[in-house]
């Protein structure tokens, strides 16, 4: 009786699962980590896609900040039910460089399905940073972005200073901060992605390397070298502002974003991506310009690196695999954000750059940037001067745990329990066991 | 005392079936699978496997950082295992006693239990915040320079509080139904004697408490080292630093966050080993003191 009721209850789940999608519509998981108002609009346009075709439909949904995404994807994958696409931050591409099967190179999906990209028009910068040595790309680029200074010009005429002339160098952005203590405001400086900006923008602006072999392009033996009189210089100047009360520090990642467009603090430094937000929620006067420098370091100032995500087609799982719609819809729509119109409409209506020249020229020539102050600012940062090995970006793995040990050891010396140059010490140190482990697991 | 007599087999195993399943795929299969992969290291992907062994102990155990963990991990557990006690036997005490309204002191006092852990951390936060707390911005008015996001000491502070705070309802039901059922001709006597309600207290009540006590004791401990997760969490992720970073969470960071599962496997494996260890020390040794 029971193996009765038991086989028939087997066949009934067996019938339950059966595949029954013939002409249906393909879904593609696409995870990203974007909040408001980027989130919507980067889902906006998974919409047009949608409206624009009936055979595929792109499901975003936010899975939480850059490294909650990660981790998510990453814990999908083991578990066999990874996203089709997930955006990826910038220093996640060491990981997903070294992952093997579970991603699937984007070369190697255009060409299969004869999607063809001109990858000449896309900015050097954001080429280099998602490509192979040979050139061959890993990883679909979109939302690429910058670091900038967004200034409180509000804040500036109060302390006295000339809201129109923002700092450019650490010097002028010290005598700054000091004017505006004096003028009774409580937060001078402050600085979100403490890491990125402050250790990896300062160091590719100075020229100076923070790891050995390009920074980490030339392989996965690189090691830290982030114990440097620059950063050691640069770090110490801002624990003691921070003591003299003109730096406020904002906290771990993207914790600072909020501190600018509240008003709370006058010069804040964070990615040109808050510029969207920066304009709806600032209820006061305020400008955007390029990160400041020490003048008296030769060569500076350089062109910044990128930051933000890219897109990374994954496979399934350890031991799952995609139909081949599934990868063709991924392509598609790879394929339609990869349009100047799109590339340019992202630009303007975010703060991020626009990641081809001809999405660039496009947006020259209708004025925007002369009706957008500052909005030319991030691109303008990226193209300056010459490229170096030291200002083509960062490909360490492991990273998103270095850059935590980083600012771990940078809030022990904000609390006056070491200082800069032992806090950069213990971060070498620390940050090249993990390298060190990195190493051995992708051997 | 009644014992129910089963005729068979099949009933009695039918009926602890369910806690039985509960306990093997709850309990018995993610520990076996935190000890199959303690002994392995593995790339974030599942990709690539190689057997390495007691090299993730090794590892573990002679990381700086993993025995200033433990340090902390001591000092977070006994401050809140003190300040949930102590503090849930002095409510026990006063809602014991024959006054208007001690019903409605001990369901208030019981409340606290009923929230979640992330949820109880919350509403912290929005009570300690320097720019968006009550509390945190009156200390800074004050002149105390109150930021736990940046202060070590006042983060762990924050966060034993916190934690202390949800345990206390729980110990406060043991205490309560634990001094009820106090005789009160025990009590009586040493009042005739001339005792004074202090001194009765400590030589009286609180060795006939002693089961609840050492129960409670032993919850406590397990609550503070592993049911913190979520408060810790939810108000500093383990931060400034690493000053809130108790064993539990010193986990999650390595395994979830830093995807290094061989030694998050490690870590939680001594971790349960240790916990162990303490029960059966606790049961061996201070059972013998209990007085029922």
């Amino acid at each position: 009786m029971m193996r009765r009721i038991l086989l028939a209850a087997a066949i009934a789940t067996l019938g339950l699962a059966a595949p029954t999608r013939a002409q249906q519509t393909v879904d593609i998981q696409f995870w990203h980590g974007l909040p408001q108002p980027l989130g919507g609009l980067l889902e906006g346009f998974a919409e047009e896609f949608n409206r624009s075709q009936a055979r595929y439909r792109v499901v975003p949904s936010f899975r939480g900040s850059y490294p909650e995404t990660m981790v998510a994807a990453v814990a999908a994958f083991r578990a066999g039910t990874a996203p089709h696409i997930v955006q990826m931050f910038e220093v996640g591409t060491g990981t997903m460089m070294a992952a093997g099967r579970a991603v699937r190179p984007l070369h190697e999906l255009l060409a299969e399905q004869h999607v063809a990209i001109d990858w000449n028009d896309y900015l050097p910068a954001v080429r280099g940073y998602y490509s192979l040595p040979d050139g061959r790309m890993m990883s679909m680029p979109f939302n690429s972005s910058t670091a900038v200074m967004f200034w409180n010009k509000d804040h500036f005429r109060r302390a006295g200073l000339d809201p129109e002339t923002p700092p450019k160098t650490w010097a002028e952005i010290e005598q700054a901060a000091r004017r505006l203590k004096e003028a009774g405001l409580a937060c001078p400086i402050s600085t979100a992605w403490p890491t990125w900006i402050m250790v990896e923008q300062a160091s590719a602006l100075h020229d100076t390397p923070i790891a050995t072999l390009a920074n980490g392009f030339g392989g996965l033996n690189a090691e830290l070298r982030i114990s440097n009189p620059l950063l050691t210089r640069h770090l110490t100047n801002l624990v003691n502002w921070q003591r003299e009360g003109l730096f406020r520090y904002g906290g771990r990642d993207a914790a600072g974003d909020a501190l600018f467009p509240s008003g709370e603090c006058s010069i804040v430094f964070a990615s040109s991506g808050i510029r969207a937000r920066v304009i709806r929620e600032g209820r006061f006067a305020w400008g955007e310009g390029m990160l400041p420098y020490y003048d008296d370091v030769p060569g500076a100032p350089r062109n910044s690196i990128i930051g933000g995500a890219s897109f990374w087609a994954m496979n399934k799982g350890p031991n799952a695999t995609r139909t081949a719609e599934e990868w063709r819809g991924i392509a598609e729509f790879f394929r339609f954000l990869s349009q100047p119109e799109i590339a340019a409409r992202w630009h303007t209506e975010t703060g991020f750059l626009p990641v081809t020249r001809t999405a660039y020229e496009r947006v020259r020539q209708t004025g925007y940037y002369q009706q957008n102050t500052g909005a030319d600012v991030p691109i303008e940062q990226l193209l300056r001067g010459e490229m170096t090995e030291n200002t083509r970006g960062i490909r360490l793995g492991g990273f998103a745990e270095i850059r935590n040990i980083i600012q771990e050891e940078l809030e022990r010396s904000f609390q006056g329990q070491q200082t800069a140059q032992q806090a950069l010490a213990n971060a070498q140190n620390r940050g090249n066991q993990v390298l060190r482990n990195f190493e051995r697991q992708n051997r | 005392m009644r014992k129910t007599i089963f005729k068979g087999m099949l009933l009695p195993y039918a009926l602890l079936a369910p806690q039985l399943a509960i306990t093997l795929v709850f309990f018995f299969w993610p520990a076996g699978q935190a000890l199959w992969q303690s002994v392995q290291r593995q790339d974030p992907f599942g990709l690539r496997t190689e057997f390495a062994g007691l090299d993730n102990f090794v590892d573990v155990l002679t990381d700086a950082d993993y025995l200033a963990a433990v340090a902390r991990t001591l000092v977070f557990s006994l401050a809140v295992t003190a300040l949930a006690l102590g503090t849930a036997l002095f409510f026990a005490v006063l809602a014991d006693k024959q006054i208007r309204g001690a019903r409605m002191y001990r369901t208030l006092l019981i409340w606290p239990y009923a929230v979640a852990p992330a949820v109880a951390a919350v509403l912290w936060l929005f009570l300690f915040h320097p720019s968006i707390g009550l509390i945190g911005r009156a200390l800074n008015q004050a002149g105390i320079a109150w930021d736990y996001r940046l202060n070590d000491t006042q983060a762990m502070l924050l966060v034993i509080i916190a934690s202390a705070w949800k345990q206390v309802s729980y110990n406060f039901i043991f205490f309560l139904a634990g001094l009820q059922s106090i005789p009160r001709a025990v009590l009586e006597a040493a009042a005739i004697d001339g005792a004074r309600p202090a001194y009765r207290f400590w030589t009286v009540v609180f060795p006939l408490l002693s089961p609840t006590s050492f129960f409670l004791l032993v919850v406590n401990l397990v609550y503070a080292f592993f049911d913190t997760f979520g408060v810790i969490h939810a108000l500093t992720h383990g931060g400034p630093g690493k000053a809130t970073e108790t064993l539990i969470y010193k986990v999650y960071v390595d395994g979830v966050q830093n995807l290094n599962l061989g030694a998050s496997a490690a870590q939680s494996v001594i971790l349960m080993a240790v916990v162990i260890a303490l029960t059966m020390v606790q049961y061996r040794y201070v059972e013998r003191r209990v007085h029922y």
